[in-house]
């Protein structure tokens, strides 16, 4: 299994380590829900070193991300500014799911799953060679070069980063949300993927571990991949390779805001979403009885049957959660059953997201 | 591993107590609590039902998983503990004082043969 720059620090903080996508990560360190708390209320962190930072650099740069990307990278005007984007097989499938930051005109830096990395990578370069584009794709994640990514969220999360980090405040205290800027040799961004405030940190490897350490010491709750997923869940994110994989468009997995078919610039699989249009709404489920929503449970409702593509409990709202694609005809405030076992569940339908800025919106 | 030698096991890590009326406590073990994490959701078995070795019993939920808990040997079940059922997160705190069901054992014999603490130690070993 691969290891992330902070695999000893995880051993060192207790964590139960499980295999993610090929990579050893912790899954949490005591109690996954606590975890959850933490960031909901005060600060944790999580090593998503795992992800794989990609250089898109070179004159042709832009016009490359043009053509590759249902999102539309001429919205990135402003240096530091990021932009959430799928990238698109021919047949509108959704390859991987990604964030593009701006820098300049010719260096565009592409952050994507840690578990399709290769294959990204692979489609790529192929687009490359087939468009024959001057580009230079240079993963960041192993060898000389290789960067590690820790996110600090939640409402003291901008903070405790200033204390621990106090050279970086100027350049990252202004960030305005889906924003990044240089700070020495970071790479800050105010994003991340738990419906919380913070930063997503990007740094050289061996710089991973003290920062992990003083963020500790400053009281940063560590956090692992099981709160990860709940705090995605409340916050209505999509999670590759669940809610939407290769054979599902995104205009079916809720990502229509995403996908840029209004101008006239062509992207791969534009074609095939235009041709097929909308099949399924993806909406959010609210467990009206007593139990837990899974992936892969059946949803009955008036206009037909649906599917739960991720399902869980959600702490902060201390009743069970989840993501559907559901008939086309189904309206929010619709109660629907779920069959979970043997038996049928009511669930109410709701627009995602169910949790922001620690404030349930459902 | 906390695995008191005074209970009985299984190898799907339910604990079982003998008690001098003859019944049986069941519980799930501090090794299973520990595999599932944090406990979100009970569901107990209907008390007067009727249920044969190894049949599913009772539902236990963790944030991220759902696992079956089995009835150890035949029996009926005479005692559930409802009040786990809004605090499951009882059976993380303490796996054996947090008992699901009590049995009225179809015959004594089959709870002799459970297994004893230390061949459930072999069994935790094993997959570890």
């Amino acid at each position: 299994m691969e290891k992330t720059p902070l695999n000893q620090d995880h051993r060192a903080g207790g964590a139960r380590m499980v295999d993610f996508g090929g990579w050893e990560m912790p899954l949490h360190y005591g109690s996954q829900i606590e975890e959850h708390h933490a960031v909901r209320r005060d600060a944790g962190m999580f090593d998503v070193s795992h992800m794989c930072a990609v250089d898109v650099a070179g004159r042709d740069a832009r016009a490359f991300l043009g053509r590759l990307l249902a999102n539309n990278v001429d919205r990135l005007t402003v240096p530091g500014k990021a932009l959430y984007s799928t990238m698109l097989n021919p047949d509108g499938g959704v390859i991987d799911d990604l964030i593009v930051y701006f820098i300049d005109d010719e260096r565009f830096r592409v952050v994507v799953n840690a578990g399709t990395a290769a294959k990204d990578l692979a489609w790529m370069n192929a687009r490359l060679a087939e468009w024959a584009l001057a580009v230079d794709l240079t993963p960041r994640r192993q060898g000389a070069g290789a960067l590690a990514m820790i996110a600090v969220q939640g409402p003291q999360a901008r903070q405790q980063v200033w204390r621990v980090l106090p050279e970086a405040r100027a350049a990252s205290e202004a960030l305005k949300p889906f924003f990044a800027a240089d700070a020495g040799d970071l790479f800050i961004a105010r994003t991340g993927y738990t419906g919380e405030d913070g930063y997503e940190i990007t740094l050289p490897a061996e710089r991973a571990s003290a920062l992990w350490q003083a963020l500790a010491a400053a009281g940063v709750h560590r956090c692992g991949l099981g709160a990860r997923d709940t705090l995605r869940l409340e916050a209505g994110m999509n999670l590759y390779g669940q809610d939407m994989d290769e054979g599902v468009s995104p205009l079916d997995a809720g990502l229509a805001w995403t996908v840029d078919l209004l101008s006239p610039r062509d992207f791969v699989g534009k074609a095939a979403l235009l041709e097929r249009g909308q099949g399924q709404q993806f909406l959010g489920l609210v467990l009206l009885e007593r139990g837990v929503l899974r992936a892969h449970q059946e949803v009955i409702g008036e206009h037909g049957r649906g599917e739960i593509t991720s399902g869980s409990f959600a702490p902060t709202m201390q009743q069970s959660i989840a993501l559907a694609r559901l008939p086309l005809p189904t309206v929010v405030g619709e109660t629907v059953s779920v069959r979970v076992r043997e038996k049928l569940l009511a669930a109410r339908v709701v627009k995602p997201a169910f949790v922001r800025h620690g404030r349930v919106l459902v | 591993m906390n695995i008191p030698s005074d209970l009985k096991y299984t190898r799907s890590h339910e604990w079982i107590r003998l008690e001098s009326d003859g019944t049986i406590t069941v519980g799930i073990t501090e090794h299973a609590q520990e595999l599932l994490g944090d406990l979100v959701f009970i569901e107990l078995p209907e008390l007067g039902k009727e249920l044969a070795a190894g049949q599913e019993a009772a539902v236990v939920e963790s944030v991220k998983a759902a696992a079956d808990v089995y009835a150890p040997v035949a029996g009926t079940v005479v005692e559930v503990n409802s009040a786990l059922v809004d605090a499951p997160e009882g059976v993380n705190q303490d796996a054996y004082a947090a008992w699901l069901f009590i049995l009225a054992p179809a015959a004594a014999a089959e709870v002799d043969a459970l297994l004893d603490a230390a061949a459930y130690q072999q069994v935790v070993d094993a997959v570890q």
